[in-house]
């Protein structure tokens, strides 16, 4: 009878049938192809470039760009240098980003309430927004706000007047310019006083109530604090803010703080489009959370307010925060489409006007990637932090 | 002994429930005026729609010239959208500068679609293999002959007169076809135990999906002429295909990866356990689980992939909207609301497309759905 202790171990040697042999044959095969793959590009493009006399390199950052840009953060005219044309480009890309994100998320949270409402009607009308506004192409709904409504808006001399010295016509939004004098430095720093009292008061009311069990309307007190001690300060420095409201001149406005079309449509498009996918975001969040959650919650005798910012609401962000993330990537990336419409942001400064001037192609491709990509590892960087902090400690 | 009064010998018929707990005043108590703020927001509601309704009729139906209408009648003051200009132009939105003659060239291959793809999506429809056959193999190769022509006869047509709706399709079936099975290859990849593999796959993956769509298409557009031996010119319809489908397929793995990670490591040990091969666990076990858990998340891709064709003006292909947008600019229909129209007709097409997608998506869900029923 065989004994099973004779049975023998695998055998050793090459064998096609071996995993791990098998594996390094793969990864061998998979490796010389990439590399001959690259080389063959490599060698194209050298020969494509000395074939067109191209030169190449980055020295073209430091060379006069000799454009003009329609709209800029900070001054720049055709004697700047393209480094220059880069940095207006990333600049207007971030400030389209952080305004977007700041409506998308404004309106998707009330959208996405507005969907798990009770209220028959006004849950319907938050589902048509998501599900019209989802199937759209961005592209579309940014020319459609572009060239079929500020485009179609009246001529400069008969400039549609809305409230507050605000007007819009063909040019753009011309929206009062706030200029404070020189005492308003003290209202910022009383404002910050009064933030950090809040913060103090915040920690005294939670130790109160250990303590005693007795509430403090922290938000309305807190809200109170910093009224009165930014009117104070402002009532006693003296500071005051006047307001520069755009005229008509004869052929444009004159002061006021101009907002191009362009922007004003790309803002409105990544807000509208992107407050889409946050509302849906925020309804799955919320509705993750079981009921139970809730009844428990009233079980121990919590009160509505505490309910929601105790238990619901931190269990919700948990689910909502990771794709909310991924959201607001995608609005600085989809910021690129402004190129479609005009709006000086990277990918038009650089991709579009700086590439077709200098003809560094590979240079400028790679470098506005880099951008992206920057952008892109860091966010989720933040992110994987943030969910290892969040994460459900499981037993 | 004591005396019964009274016995019921019936049990007494219920009630029907109190006036206000049932109909319309109910539904309306309940679902409307539930409380103060429930008024409020039903009245702003009501509100917003009595003046939003009436607009949109005004445009849409009353006010607007009817197909076969003239410029003149979209010229008046106030006028709503002016249907006659999209029914003037549709065959440019539908087939971009492809030759008229030859419209009956895509016609068939419109009809093939319809008559190849839809019994592949209708779960009942039977010879299913003989199906997938003749779409994936038979189907692409007889579009390329009956549109780019230049054979059997038919006259040569390149593919820069192709346009419209037609080029939109195009991009949007090859790019839902290549890019599902080239996301399943990546996620394999990255969840190989190959080091190599495995790095190659992530690099490819994050570095695509970090960038913008534009910039990708920007590269297929510059970048990939430089790329090829000397004198080799890359179609455009080619680059904007590659650019599409490289782009998608980066998504695609993403959504897979999710799906292989919510199985449970007992499937894989079960199926190594069995005996079978790598090709054998992932394709019989693995996948065929994962794939089902992420259903919403493919389809999600699909509707973008859809949605991003739009994208391909970059490489200067006229799709739908890019089509739409030139003629928004043509002199003989110049109107007040001919831009608007001509967005809004676009808006539809795609609404209609991407919509009809999440909708199938929900039926397979629901079909799908063997278990796991919370």
């Amino acid at each position: 009878m065989a004994s099973i202790d004779t049975a023998q171990s695998p055998p050793r040697g090459f064998s096609f049938n071996d995993p791990v042999v098998r594996g390094v044959i793969y990864q061998v095969v998979v490796a010389v192809l990439v590399v001959v793959f690259l080389v063959w590009i490599v060698n194209n493009t050298a020969i494509n470039l000395k074939a067109q006399n191209k030169t190449s390199g980055f020295d073209f950052l430091w060379k006069t760009a000799g454009f003009d840009i329609s709209f800029t953060l900070f001054p720049f005219d055709r004697t700047s240098l393209y480094w220059q044309a880069f940095l207006v480009g990333l600049t207007n890309t971030v400030l389209v980003a952080v305004i977007g994100i700041f409506f998308a998320t404004l309106i998707g949270f009330t959208i996405g309430i507005a969907r798990l409402s009770s209220n028959y009607l006004v849950s319907r009308l938050a589902t048509v927004y998501v599900e019209t506004i989802r199937n759209i192409p961005l592209l579309l709904q940014l020319f459609f706000w572009y060239f079929a409504v500020l485009k179609t808006m009246p001529a400069v001399r008969d400039s549609l007047a809305l409230p507050l010295d605000t007007f819009i016509n063909q040019r753009g939004l011309f929206v009062p310019k706030p200029i404070p004098d020189e005492q308003f430095v003290w209202v910022w720093v009383g404002l910050a006083v009064a933030l950090v009292l809040w913060l103090v008061l915040r920690q005294w009311a939670k130790a109160r109530l250990e303590r005693t069990g007795k509430r403090f309307p922290v938000f309305l007190g807190g809200l109170a604090l910093t009224l009165v001690i930014v009117g104070l300060v402002w009532v006693v420095s003296g500071a005051s803010v006047t307001f520069d409201p755009p005229v008509l001149n004869r052929f444009n406005f004159k002061g006021g703080l101009e907002l191009p079309p362009e922007l004003v449509a790309l803002v409105f498009g990544l807000s509208i489009y992107t407050a889409a996918f946050i509302a849906e975001l925020v309804r799955g969040g919320i509705q993750s959370v079981s009921h139970g959650q809730t009844e428990a919650a009233e079980a121990l005798g919590l009160q509505d307010g505490d309910r929601l910012r105790l238990v619901i609401v931190p269990q919700a962000m948990r689910v909502i925060i990771p794709p909310l993330t991924s959201q607001y990537l995608n609005l600085t990336k989809n910021s690129s489409l402004g190129a479609a419409i005009g709006y000086p942001e990277l990918v038009n400064v650089f991709t579009g006007t700086t590439l077709n001037q200098t003809g560094r192609a590979i240079e400028v491709i790679a470098l506005t990637m880099l951008v992206y990509l920057i952008l892109s590892l860091g966010t989720s960087a933040i992110m994987n932090w943030y969910n290892a902090r969040v994460a459900l400690v499981e037993r | 002994m004591t005396d019964i009064a009274f016995v019921r010998s019936e049990i007494e018929k219920a009630q029907p429930a109190p006036r206000s707990q049932t109909g319309l005043v109910a539904w309306l108590r309940k679902n409307l005026f539930a409380s103060v703020s429930d008024t409020i927001l039903t009245v702003v509601a009501v509100v917003l729609l009595l003046w939003l309704v009436p607009q949109l009729y005004g445009f849409l139906i009353g006010r607007a010239v009817p197909p076969g209408g003239t410029v003149e009648q979209c010229r008046v003051e106030n006028v709503g959208a002016c249907w006659a200009y999209i029914a003037s132009e549709i065959e440019f939105f539908i087939y971009g500068f492809y030759p008229m003659a030859e419209y009956w060239r895509p016609n068939i291959v419109f009809a093939m679609l319809a008559l190849i793809g839809l019994p592949l999506l209708w779960p009942s429809a039977p010879f299913k293999i003989v199906n997938a056959i003749l779409f994936f193999v038979v189907f692409p190769i007889a579009s390329v002959v009956m549109l780019s022509g230049g054979m059997f006869g038919l006259r040569y047509v390149p593919t820069e007169q192709w346009g419209g709706l037609l080029v939109t399709l195009i991009i949007s079936v090859v790019g839902i076809s290549l890019s599902l099975p080239m996301g399943i290859l990546l996620a394999l990849g990255r969840q190989s135990k190959l080091p190599i593999i495995k790095t190659l796959c992530i690099a490819f993956i994050e570095l695509i999906r970090a960038v913008p769509l534009i910039t990708i298409l920007f590269m297929a557009s510059i970048m990939l002429p430089l790329f090829m031996p000397q004198g080799t010119t890359v179609d455009k319809l080619v680059r904007a295909l590659v650019g599409v489908t490289l782009f998608a397929s980066a998504y695609m793995a993403e959504v897979v990866r999710g799906g292989m990670q919510a199985i449970g490591r007992g499937q894989y040990e079960a199926a190594a356990a069995l005996g079978l091969g790598y090709w054998q666990r992932m394709g019989f076990i693995i996948l065929p689980q994962a794939l089902k858990h992420v259903i919403p998340g493919i389809v999600g891709n699909f509707i973008s992939l859809l949605k991003d064709t739009s994208l391909v003006y970059i490489v200067g292909m006229k799709d739908l909207l890019e089509a739409v947008k030139t003629k928004n600019d043509a002199i003989e229909w110049a109107s007040p609301t001919q831009s608007v129209t001509g967005y809004i007709f676009a808006a539809a097409v795609f609404w209609v497309l991407c919509f009809s997608i999440s909708r199938y998506s929900r039926y397979w869900e629901r079909r799908l759905n063997t278990g796991h029923k919370r």
